[in-house]
């Protein structure tokens, strides 16, 4: 009797070890994303919102079964937007749950000092609307993915607005536009495609940095005052922007003939100033505010409704929000296509996502399914292209909320593929790379 | 020539709010020969704790009125930047009596990275508006003497208004009122002060209330400049130059320090800044500061320090 209860409990015993391994198995198969975030400092109301929607959508993909079966783990790192502690969580994370998946640092200035590490550590690194513009040249920077567009995209298009605003690119000769923008790696990387593009139309740039994080700006507006642009690009971030419309407002300077690049262009920028901001545009990476998109739908639904909503509810669909939203997509759908070919429902590595990546092609009808329909334009990737798409519209806002007030503008690849070329030939030469040929793209 | 006005009246108008700032330092100083570096988090704080009751308020009595509302979430700051001084004379500054400079310092970082984070757990970290009906559209005087007339921010020049009459009282405190004496017989020695029966724990919770007024002041003006959000706290390092150029233990010294900078940081950015770049109106200060401690390293009204040796 002894005997047969002792087989009994090891058979029981034996059972629930077996009972309980699929959920081990399930944690071995889980995608590790790092969540590189600022919810505090300086830039926390910008950067709290991009996280919101970033960790949002990854608690979406797992509501919905994960990738292909494979759920997602995630762990925050706060940077404060310091390029030092954006270096110190990367080499914290990017060991961690079996390897990182992909960064995405929001910060241009991490960008910067991550792009010589990524290569080493082969993880690829997302930077949708922001980093370095000639990263766009998959063949020198292999592991750097500026998605859906760079700032040489997002100045064009602002001189392709104002040519448009005045009646055609002739008109533009003449004409004075200032570039009001932050003193960092990412507000001077406008300057060398407005310096080239003022020489072609005959316009005037004039160049006033100002200092982080921008909450004295008034010798700046003084300076617009005294030399009267026609034009004011707006290349700030977080305190910078709201504080840029303040000034505008004390001096005079009107609204409606500022454009702010797509970080100056969400709600944190101008719902404190709101009236004072009437009128003041932005470009947009695509999206604006979506609040009625079937992608936020399913977020309420599927992920707030049940409690597990990262931010507050009223503040989804919002721009930044959506921001987060959709870099945290492009990785996903990395990692998806990766699935495709090293095997679905497996766990993919930096390198696997990496081809994943520079092979996505998220066409219109993909897009739709995925719930963003109106929100954003396909978007195709290659070995040599990693920036996948140049779509851009321009939203303007109306004293309470951003309305897109443009079509939808490309970016003229005749201007920008040859100072890519030639700024990214450059970094080649710099660091002894030997760019990929697209030969070696095919294996 | 009109132009070069108008940045001056810029400047001094800035200058004024400088001295906002720096006086906070000033009168923690002088009370207490402590260097207090949660100025910016106190300014913080204050304008989180004003920007929030007064959106609380109407919800929580149901009032209508605005004035009223602010009125309340004024009182009700005041207060707690008056609790918070009284906590950090209890739990810091008690325990650190005849401890030297540096060790007060730390003590006073600590205090702003404490103050920084309780603030945003409390009050959250969005971008929150204070709205005391400061006017935000700019006016145009002298168009018919000046070519172009000048272009005045009316809500800079209300500040600047506010800022003085602040300073203004301030002075009468300290010069008029036996608290003021008795504050500054501490400041210029603590064991003479405590022989005569001054007690210095109830000296040093005044103090720091009053600092925290002020800071409650600069915090509304700022805030309601900039929107209430974390850059306020960077706010104080716009002070830290002109106690530099004014001298630590001077309320005047702070308001000429607050002019001098004022001024010097716009006119070096529209005149300067072109010629190097750009941007410069941050570290000018600092380097203004910096060429006047070479000739008075004491700042400007700043007290000599003889030691016998």
């Amino acid at each position: 009797m002894k005997l047969q209860q002792l087989v009994l409990t090891a058979a029981a015993l034996a059972l629930s070890s077996l009972l309980t391994a699929p959920p081990a198995l399930a944690q071995a198969k889980e995608q590790f994303f790092p969540v590189l975030v600022y919810r505090t400092g300086a830039y926390a109301p910008n950067g709290t919102q991009w996280a919101n929607g970033y960790v949002d959508y990854l608690k979406l993909v797992n509501a919905k079964g994960g990738i292909n079966g494979v759920r997602i783990s995630f762990e925050e790192c706060e940077t404060a937007y310091a390029t030092d502690r954006g270096v110190e969580c990367y080499e914290r994370l990017k060991g961690k749950g079996g390897g990182a998946t992909v960064f995405q640092p929001l910060s241009t200035g991490v960008t910067f000092a991550l792009t010589e590490k990524a290569p080493v550590d082969k993880i690829p690194l997302i930077t949708a609307g922001y980093g370095r513009s000639e990263s766009q040249n998959g063949a020198v920077f292999t592991w750097n993915f500026p998605l859906l567009g760079t700032y040489w995209v997002g100045a064009d298009v602002a001189v392709q607005h104002i040519a448009k605003k005045e009646g055609g690119v002739g008109k533009l000769k003449g004409k004075k536009i200032a570039l009001v923008y932050h003193d960092s790696p990412y507000g001077k990387e406008p300057i060398p495609i407005l310096q080239e593009l003022g020489k072609t139309h005959g316009f005037d740039v004039q160049l006033l940095p100002v200092a982080h994080p921008g909450v004295e700006q008034k010798a700046t507006w003084l300076q617009i005052r005294q030399q009267k642009p026609d034009y004011v690009l707006l290349w700030g971030w977080g305190v910078m922007n709201s504080t840029a419309l303040r000034e505008a407002q004390a001096t005079g300077y009107p609204r409606d003939r500022m454009i702010g690049v797509w970080w100056a262009g969400a709600e944190p920028d101008v719902k404190d100033v709101a009236e004072g901001a009437k009128g003041y545009s932005a470009l947009t990476l695509q999206h604006g505010a979506e609040p009625g998109s079937k992608v936020v739908k399913d977020v309420l639904d599927l992920v707030h409704a049940k409690g597990q909503g990262t931010g507050p509810k009223d503040e989804v669909g919002q721009v930044l929000y959506m921001r987060g939203l959709i870099s945290a997509m492009l990785g996903v759908e990395g990692v998806r296509k990766a699935q495709e070919r090293y095997g679905k429902g497996k766990v993919m590595t930096g390198e696997q996502v990496r081809w994943g990546l520079e092979n996505l092609n998220l066409d219109q009808k993909t897009l739709d399914a995925m719930g963003f329909a109106g929100v954003m334009r396909p978007v195709q990737t290659s070995c040599l292209d990693h920036m996948g798409s140049s779509w851009v519209r321009v939203h303007t806002w109306n004293g309470s909320k951003w309305e897109f007030t443009s079509d939808w503008y490309q970016a003229d690849e005749k201007v920008i593929r040859p100072m890519v070329m030639l700024a990214s030939g450059k970094y080649a030469d710099e660091k002894k790379i030997k760019p990929r040929t697209p030969e070696e793209c095919k294996k | 020539m009109g132009f070069f006005i108008e940045t001056l009246i810029g400047g001094l108008m800035a200058g004024m709010l400088y001295s906002l700032v720096a006086l906070g330092f000033v009168l923690i100083f002088k009370a207490s020969g402590v260097f207090n570096f949660a100025q910016g988090a106190m300014v913080l704080f204050a304008a989180l704790a004003m920007a929030r009751f007064s959106a609380w308020i109407p919800e929580w009595l149901g009032i209508d009125s605005r004035l009223l509302a602010n009125g309340i979430a004024f009182i009700l700051s005041a207060a707690l930047m008056c609790v918070v001084a009284w906590l950090i004379e209890r739990l810091v500054l008690r325990h650190l009596v005849n401890q030297d400079g540096a060790t007060l310092l730390m003590a006073t970082l600590g205090i702003a990275y404490v103050l920084e984070g309780i603030g945003s757990s409390i009050f959250g970290s969005d971008i929150y508006r204070i709205d005391v009906g400061m006017p935000k559209e700019p006016v145009m005087i002298l168009e018919g003497s000046i070519e172009g007339g000048l272009l005045i921010n009316k809500e800079d020049f209300v500040a600047a208004l506010v800022a003085a009459l602040l300073v203004g009282t301030l002075w009468l405190f300290f010069q008029k009122t036996s608290t003021g004496r008795a504050l500054r017989a501490v400041a210029d020695d603590h064991q003479a002060a405590q022989s005569i029966g001054i007690p210095l724990n109830r000296i040093w919770v005044i103090v720091w209330c009053v600092a925290g007024l002020v800071a409650l002041v600069a915090g509304i003006i700022w805030g309601s400049k900039l929107g209430v959000q974390f850059s306020l706290a960077t706010v104080a390092l716009r002070g830290l130059p002109v106690v530099i150029l004014g001298g630590l233990t001077s309320i005047p010294g702070a308001i000429i320090g607050g002019l001098i900078i004022g001024v010097g940081e716009k006119l070096s950015e529209v005149y300067l800044g072109p010629l190097i770049g750009g941007g410069i109106e941050i570290w000018f200060a600092y380097q203004l500061a910096l060429v006047f401690l070479l000739f008075r390293p004491q700042g400007l009204f700043g007290e000599k320090i003889i030691d016998r040796v």
